[in-house]
C-alpha cells in the first residue's frame, strides 16, 4: 500500500490547478503590465483572480499581494510592520515559540538590528493564552505575529480573540496561516486580523506561488525593489500561471472545508484513537482545537527518523521532529515549545491527511506504525532500561 | 540520490548481530537519550578473541548500520585489533555516510572501546586511559545545552 501522509509538507497538485495553469504558459503568456491585447488578458485573468481568492478569505481585492509562498510573505508582513512601528518610536514584537522558522529567522535578524521581542510560550496543549498576548503587548509593541494552526502538532490558535486585544491596543497582527487556508474557515474581518500569509502548495496548488492578505489602512513597504507591479508593493513580472493554479486550488479546498474537512478529521480521530493503543505514547497538542488532517505522537523509546525510514519501506510517508530528521542536534522547537523533552521529542511522528482514509488504510497504518515501533523498541537500550524500571517512564501506559 | 548508500539501508534493514549477551565478558554503552543516539555493545570473550558480539541501539538510521557494520567488523577478531578500529573504517565499509551522519560511527567506536575497558576493568588487566576516551568525548553538544 503507497499512503501519502506528510501532506502538511506539501500536497500533489489537483488537476483542476494545473488544469487552470496551462492557458497561463502558452496561450495568455503576455505581461500583465504590456498594453497589447494578449498582455491585458493576462492582466484581466490577474485582477480576476485577485477578487476570487480575496473572496476566500473575507478580505477586498485590492488587500491580496501575490508573493513567491508563505515564507516571502511572512517576511514581508514582519519586516514591514517592524520598519513601520519604528517610524513611531515602536519596536517591540510579540510572538510565540513555536512559530514557523519563516518568522522566528525573521524576528531573529530584527533582533539583532535593535527591535525587542518577546516570544510567548505555548501551554502543553499547543494553545497559546489570550492573556498572555494581552499582558505581553506594551505601548511600543508594533506588531504581534502568532500562527493561524501550527505546523508540526496541528493546533489552532485563538486568533479572533488576539485580533481583537491587538486591534484594540493598536498593534499591527499578522498571522502566518499556512496550514490553515483551505483547511479551516478564515474570516479577516471577523478575526481581527491586519496581515495574513497563505501557501499554495500546502493546498493542492503550485510550489513557489502564495499570496500576502494587508488589511486596507495598513502601511505594507516592499521586500523586493524593482517594477510597479502589485500596486509597487511587489516587483517582478507575476507568476500568473502560479497565481491562476492558486485561486482553483483555494476555491476547491474551501468550498470543501464543511464536507470533506469533516470527513479528514473522523479519519484523524480513529487514527488518533488507533495509535494511542500502543503502550508510552503521547498525542502532541489539543486533541480537539486541531487541523482536520494532523495526527502528531511521540513515543518513548525509539528515534525518528529510523521510524519513518521503515515506514517507508512499508510505503508511509510521514516525518518527525526528530533531530536526526531536522539536520540540527536538537529535536523539533515546537515539541520541546510544548514541553516535550528530549528523549521523547527524538521519537515523533506527524501523519498528515489531505483526504479521508478508509476503513483499510487506517487500519493498514496503526498496524504499521505499531510493528515498526515495537521492532525499534526491541533493539533499543533506552527501552530495556524503561522496561526493567532503570530509567523513569515519561509517560503513562496508557493515556485517557 | 537517496539519503543513504544501499549497504546502510541493507544493514538498517537487517541489522547484523542485534541483542544481549547473558553474562558477556564486556559491555559498553554510549551516547545519551537527550542527544537521541545510545549504543551498547557486549563482548564474549576467551582467550584474547572476541568470540560473540551483540549491540542494541537507539537512533537514527545511520546509528543502527553503524552498530551493525561495527561489530561484524570486531567478531572474530583479537581484541587488539578491535581496539584499532575507527570510525572512518565503519563508514568506509558501509560506502560513506552524510557528513552530518558521521557522528554515528564514532559513536560506535567509542561503543566498543568502552565494551573493552570494562572487560579489562572487570579482570584487572593494565592499560592505558589514554586509549579509551569517555563517552561522548568526541561531540560537544550536551556541553553546550
Amino acid at each position: 500500500m503507497e499512503l501519502y501522509l506528510d501532506c502538511a509538507a506539501t500536497t500533489k497538485m489537483s488537476r483542476r490547478a494545473i488544469d487552470a495553469m496551462l492557458p497561463y504558459m502558452d496561450e495568455i503568456y503576455g505581461n500583465p503590465s504590456s498594453l497589447y491585447s494578449i498582455g491585458q488578458r493576462a492582466k484581466e485573468a490577474l485582477e480576476k483572480a485577485r477578487e476570487r481568492v480575496a473572496a476566500c478569505i473575507g478580505a477586498k481585492a485590492r488587500e491580496i499581494y501575490f508573493t513567491s509562498g508563505g515564507s516571502e510573505s511572512d517576511n514581508q508582513a514582519i519586516v514591514s510592520a517592524a520598519i513601520n512601528g519604528a517610524k513611531k518610536g515602536k519596536k517591540h514584537i510579540v510572538s510565540t515559540a513555536f512559530e514557523h522558522h519563516a518568522v522566528l529567522h525573521t524576528l531573529k535578524k530584527l533582533e539583532k538590528q535593535g527591535y525587542e521581542v518577546t516570544l510567548l510560550p505555548v501551554g502543553s496543549n499547543g494553545i497559546v493564552k489570550v492573556s498572555d498576548v494581552e499582558n505581553a503587548i506594551r505601548d511600543d509593541t508594533c506588531l504581534v505575529t502568532i500562527m493561524y494552526a501550527n505546523n508540526e502538532i496541528g493546533t489552532i490558535q485563538p486568533i479572533r480573540e488576539i485580533g481583537e486585544i491587538c486591534r484594540a491596543k493598536g498593534a499591527v497582527f499578522h498571522t502566518d496561516a499556512v496550514q490553515a487556508a483551505g483547511h479551516i474557515p478564515i474570516d479577516v474581518v471577523k478575526d481581527n486580523i491586519d496581515m495574513l500569509s497563505i501557501s499554495a502548495h500546502k493546498f493542492h496548488g503550485p510550489r513557489g506561488t502564495g499570496a500576502l492578505y494587508v488589511r486596507q489602512g495598513i502601511a505594507l513597504n516592499s521586500l523586493i525593489e524593482g517594477g510597479a507591479q502589485e500596486r509597487g508593493k511587489r516587483a517582478g513580472t507575476e507568476n500568473l500561471a502560479g497565481i491562476m493554479g492558486m485561486t482553483v486550488a483555494l476555491e476547491d479546498a474551501v468550498s470543501e472545508i464543511d464536507t470533506v474537512g469533516k470527513s479528514i478529521a473522523e479519519s484523524r480521530d480513529r487514527l488518533i484513537a488507533g495509535l494511542r493503543k500502543i503502550p508510552y505514547s503521547s498525542l502532541n497538542g489539543d486533541e480537539k482545537n486541531r487541523l482536520p488532517g494532523n495526527v502528531s505522537f511521540c513515543f518513548e523509546g525509539i528515534e525518528g527518523e529510523s521510524l519513518l525510514l521503515m515506514l517507508d519501506d512499508m510505503g508511509i510517508s510521514a516525518s518527525s521532529g526528530s533531530a536526526c530528521t531536522s539536520g540540527s542536534l536538537d529535536p523539533s522547537h515546537v515539541l520541546l515549545a510544548i514541553g516535550r523533552v528530549h528523549e521523547v521529542a527524538h521519537g515523533s511522528l506527524r501523519l498528515t491527511m489531505d483526504r479521508p482514509l478508509t476503513d483499510e488504510e487506517l487500519q493498514y497504518t496503526v498496524d504499521s506504525v505499531k510493528s515498526v515501533v515495537e521492532r525499534l523498541r526491541s533493539m533499543s537500550p533506552l527501552w530495556h532500561d524503561l522496561e526493567k524500571g532503570k530509567r523513569a517512564h515519561i509517560f503513562k501506559e496508557f493515556e485517557a | 540520490m537517496a539519503l543513504y548508500s544501499e549497504k546502510v539501508m541493507d544493514h538498517f534493514r537487517n541489522p547484523r548481530n542485534v541483542g544481549q549477551i547473558e553474562n558477556a565478558d564486556g559491555v559498553g554503552e554510549v551516547g545519551n537519550p537527550v542527544c537521541g543516539d545510545i549504543m551498547k555493545i557486549y563482548l564474549k570473550i576467551d582467550d584474547g578473541i572476541i568470540t560473540d558480539v551483540k549491540f542494541e541501539t537507539f537512533g537514527c538510521g545511520s546509528a543502527i548500520a553503524s552498530s551493525s557494520m561495527a561489530t561484524e567488523l570486531i567478531k572474530g577478531k583479537p581484541l587488539s585489533e578491535a581496539l584499532t578500529l575507527t570510525n572512518k573504517a565503519v563508514t568506509e565499509a558501509l560506502d560513506g555516510l552524510p557528513a552530518h551522519k558521521l557522528h554515528c560511527s564514532v559513536l560506535a567506536e567509542e561503543a566498543i572501546k568502552a565494551a573493552v575497558k570494562d572487560y579489562y576493568d572487570k579482570n584487572g588487566i593494565a592499560y592505558d586511559p589514554k586509549d579509551f576516551p569517555a563517552s561522548c568525548d568526541s561531540c560537544e553538544h550536551c556541553r553546550e545545552v
